[in-house]
Order: C-alpha cells, then structure tokens, then sequence
C-alpha cells in the first residue's frame, strides 16, 4: 500500500511551535539563566506569526485545515504566548516557582490551541484540545510549594477531565450516527438524517464540554478558585488561550457540524449565555480578591462573547472574533498591573495607589475602563461591535439584557479605580519593574488605547 | 452474534456509573478512577461502532484515547502527590483552601 506523504506547508506553524517546546525541553539542562529560555521562546512565537500566513490549505487527508478562521485565532493564540511570557520572566522567579518547562510548557499548551482551531476532524479536535488541557493543568500547579496552587491544578485536572469525557461520549455517539468523525461530513450525513433524539445528545454532551473550556455558567465553578490559585502569569494565559480556542471550536462545530439543530443550539446557548453573564456579573461584585473578581469577570465576559455564536450570521462570528482579540489584551494588561505590584491581590491593597505610584493607578484605571467598556478603549469597541452584530441578527431583547449586565458591570470594575484614587492609602505600594514586563504593559496599554480611537484597525 | 445495542448499553451504563462516581465519591482517587471509567466505556462504544460500521476510524481513536488517557493519570497522580506533599489529603472536603 502506497500512502503518500502529507503536505507539511498548513501545518508549518504547529510543527515549528512543538519542536520549538521540545528544544526548550532540553535546552533548559543547559542554561542556568531561564531568561534566555523565555527569549528563544518568544523568537519562535515571532517566527510562527510570520509563517503563518502564508500556510493557508488542508492537509493530512482532510483532517486539517489552515483557513483565515483559524489564521484569525492562532494570532489571538501567540499575542497571548508572547504577553505571558513576557509578564512571567521575573515573575516566576519570585515566586520561586522558575522551571525551565515553564516555556515549554506553555509553548505546548500554545500549539495545542492552534491544533483546535485547525481542526476538520474531531480525532485532531480532542488531540488538540488535550494537549492545551494538560499543559494548563501542570502550569496552574507550578508553584508546587504552594498549597493553593495544587489546589487550583487538581480542580482544574478533575473537572476538565470530567469535561473531556463528555465530549468523548458525544464524538462517539456522533460518530456512531455518521461513521466518520470528519466535521464537514459529519453535516452531510446530518442533513440527510435529520433531528434524532441521539444527535441532539451527543450535542449537548458536546457543547458542555466546550462550554467547561470557556467557563460558562453552570460549568464556571472551577474558573474561580483556578484563576485565583495559579501563578498569576498563568492565569492571564488561561483567561486568554483556552477560552479563545473553545470559541474557535464551538465556532467551528456547530455552525458546520450542527448546522441543522441550529434552532435547538441556539436554544441552549441563549439560556446558557444569559446566565452566564448573570452569574458573572452579579458575583464579582462580592469579591474581595483581585483574582477571583477578574474571574467572574472573564466569565461574564463569555457571556458577552457567546453572544456572537447565538447570532448566528457571518457578522456575529466576526465580531466575536474581534471581541477575543480585544479581550486578550485588556485582560492581560491587567493582570500585568496586579503582578507588577509587590502585594496585588487584594482589592484593599489598590487603596490610595493613585498617591503612591500615579502612573501604575493610570495603566489600571485604563485597562478597568476598557474591561468595562467606556469609550475611547478598546472594550468599547468590541462590545459596540458585538452587539450591533447581534442586533443585526434580531436579538434585540438579548443585546438589552446584555447591557444591563454590562452596566452592572460597572460596579466592581469602578471600585477598584475608586480605591485607587478616592480612598486613603495604608502603606507605602512596592513594586517590581523590568523591562520585560514594561514592555508587556506598554503593548497592552497601546492596543487598548489605539484601538479604541481607531477601531478600523480591527474592523472589517 | 452480540448485537450493537448490548454494546451501547454497556457503555451508556459503564459511562453513567463513572458520571455518578465522579459527582457522588469525595476521594480524588476513586474520582480519577471514574473518569478512567467514563473514558473506557467511551473506548467500549467506539470499538463497537467501528466493528458494526465496518469503519477503522474508531479504532484509530481508540489508541488516541488510550494514550491521552495515560498521560491524563500520570499527570493527575504527579499534582496529587504534590499535593499530598504540602497538606496529607485526598478527600475533596479537606482541600477548601479557596471559597467564594
């Protein structure tokens, strides 16, 4: 039997991001100094961005595919990888927490999220999916001293593993009803079948495993004590990557594959996001705890993305597109903020912070704004985009409720800029500059601010 | 022959003992033990189809799932023996470091 040999071009990006994270693997033996890990690191996430481009087609017997879809969603997947790492450089070794598999690791998670976007079969779906999960589990347990840390990976560990059971179950299922696992076939095969009481189980086994990766109510619970476990850098990087790449599939799997239950997905997403943005919101406004409030915050902030999908037309797809890139660098510039500080994690220790340090309360107050979405940021941008789309597709009511959450919102996200500029200060703010980190914060503060006077920049 | 709805059975009831054990059981490890089951009878469902279907997909996802799955373990038990390391539990009562 003669099996010809793949075209390697789509897939240039994915095999350069893997040997890049096998190398740092064994370079880490040699180099004493971690930094320069980071740097061959972030020259490898540089070199995937220029590629890519230009690896455009599908490869491996139809099993993946390099479309502009995708492209979109790898760039969202290395400004993340190159952010982390940037923001995690002294960071980590003043946690102590400084392994060489660090990078590695997060250079794994980073072509794990690719593979998702890429994939055209669910085989490549769930590889992809598992080779992200994985790494993040190790990653949120880094500090392995540190008993909150191994709380934060052994949740994360338990309920994705649960998660990706489910899915497992509904591939099989779906797979059963097909005889393929090819998600264009898959719809095919569907439309000939028709709405069975299986397809619609295997769909919901499906989108409750994509909705644990984007942390969507009522499969959020892990969300909040992870982001608060982990090592902060790690949690920017989660807040980000995984949930992009669960967009980027729930993107790709039901408007192909379920394209002829889309009144039935529409259905549950639309529950789904309302409560997602209720419980995110309304929740974050009680806590005390920086971490645990940007997670509530991400987790409203899906509500909002989910939106996009419920739309249902090419526009909601692309505004939500657009919403990912944004969020990614609000949210890691304000996770920056909390790990430049020496002692960030409380929502007490901002008080007066505008006094001490002027210019770290101003990078806050923007990046606060932003996440809430008042103009010139660009979180104004993306939520105005998002919601026009969906207006568009005749959710008006949707957008309404949508809003009002948004203004809810408003609460927690303004508290912290009160406490940096109205209320007294304690004690003297340390903090713990490097260029590195500078630069993280300057690229965010720039995004934010650049796209939001010029939002033709990212849209259309 | 068995046929195909004896398999699916068996794997819809294997599956759904793993889903209970996972919500209803405290201990991590008998927690891990019920994803392994919830992932074995995924294994179980997909062999079936690939046999009746008289399509090799399947199977081919059955290695793939095999081999996750064994990384899945190892990686589970390494972050539960760190764990263990800084505080001696295994019962998700005990682990309530974090709340709210």
């Amino acid at each position: 039997m003669n099996i010809p040999f793949p075209d390697l071009r789509p897939v240039t990006p994915e095999i350069i991001m893997t040997l890049s994270a096998t190398a740092l693997l064994i370079l880490e033996l040699i180099f004493k100094n971690k930094g320069v890990l980071a740097f061959i690191g972030i020259l490898a996430a540089a070199a995937v961005m220029y590629i890519m481009p230009a690896s455009m087609g599908e490869t491996f017997g139809g099993m993946f595919i390099s479309d502009s879809y995708s492209i979109f969603f790898k760039f969202i997947f290395i400004i993340n990888l190159i952010l982390t790492i940037l923001i995690s450089l002294r960071y980590i070794q003043r946690q102590k927490a400084e392994y060489g598999e660090y990078y590695s690791l997060l250079l794994f998670a980073t072509a794990g999220m690719m593979l998702m976007a890429s994939a055209k079969d669910l085989i490549i779906l769930y590889l992809g999916l598992e080779l992200m999960a994985l790494s993040t589990y190790i990653l949120a347990g880094i500090k392995r001293h540190d008993v909150k840390s191994n709380e934060a990976a052994i949740k994360y560990f338990l309920l994705g593993g649960f998660s990706s059971a489910l899915l497992l179950y509904g591939i099989s299922l779906l797979y059963g009803m097909t005889t393929t696992t090819d998600i264009y076939k898959i719809a095919e095969h569907l439309k000939a079948t028709g709405v069975t009481t299986t397809l619609l189980l295997s769909m919901i086994l499906i989108a409750v495993a994509f909705l644990f990766k984007i942390a969507a109510a009522p499969f959020h619970m892990w969300a909040p004590d992870v982001y608060e476990g982990a090592p902060t850098s790690i949690t920017a990087f989660m807040s980000v990557g995984p949930k992009a790449a669960g967009f980027a599939v729930i993107g790709r799997v039901f408007y192909t594959a379920f394209q002829n239950i889309q009144t039935d997905w529409t259905t549950i997403l639309i529950g789904i996001a309302i409560l997602t943005m209720a419980v995110g919101n309304i929740l974050a406004i009680v806590q005390t705890n920086i971490k645990r409030m940007l997670a509530y915050s991400s987790i409203a902030h899906a509500g909002y993305i989910l939106l996009g999908i419920i739309a249902g037309t090419t526009e909601g797809l692309n505004a939500m597109m657009t919403y990912l890139f944004i969020y990614a660098f609000m949210n890691i510039g304000a996770f920056a903020i909390v790990i430049i500080l020496d002692r960030g994690e409380e929502l007490s220790d901002y008080e007066g912070l505008a006094k001490n340090r002027p210019l770290v309360a101003a990078l806050m107050l923007v990046f606060m704004f932003s996440l809430t979405g008042i103009p010139p940021t660009a979180g104004f941008i993306a939520k105005f985009n998002l919601f026009t789309a969906v207006i568009k597709a005749g959710y008006t009511w949707l957008v309404i409720i949508a809003v009002m959450f948004s203004a809810i919102s408003a609460y927690y996200y303004l508290r912290v800029v009160m406490n940096m500029y109205m209320k007294e200060m304690k004690q003297e703010a340390a903090i713990h500059l490097s260029p590195s980190l500078s630069l993280a914060i300057l690229i965010t503060v720039l995004m934010v601010l650049i796209i939001g006077i010029m939002p033709s920049m990212v849209i259309g | 022959m068995v046929p195909l709805n004896w398999y699916i059975g068996l794997s819809a009831v294997i599956f759904v003992i793993g889903m209970v054990g996972f919500i209803v059981r405290k201990n991590i490890l008998i927690m891990l033990m019920s994803i392994e089951l919830m992932l074995n009878s995924v294994n179980i469902s997909l062999v079936a189809f690939s046999h009746y279907l008289q399509d090799l997909r399947g199977q081919v996802f059955v290695f793939f799932i095999i081999t996750v799955a064994a990384a899945e373990a190892a990686i589970g038990l390494a972050i539960l023996v760190a764990l263990f390391k800084n505080k001696a539990a295994v019962h998700t009562d005990e682990i309530m470091e974090m709340k709210g």
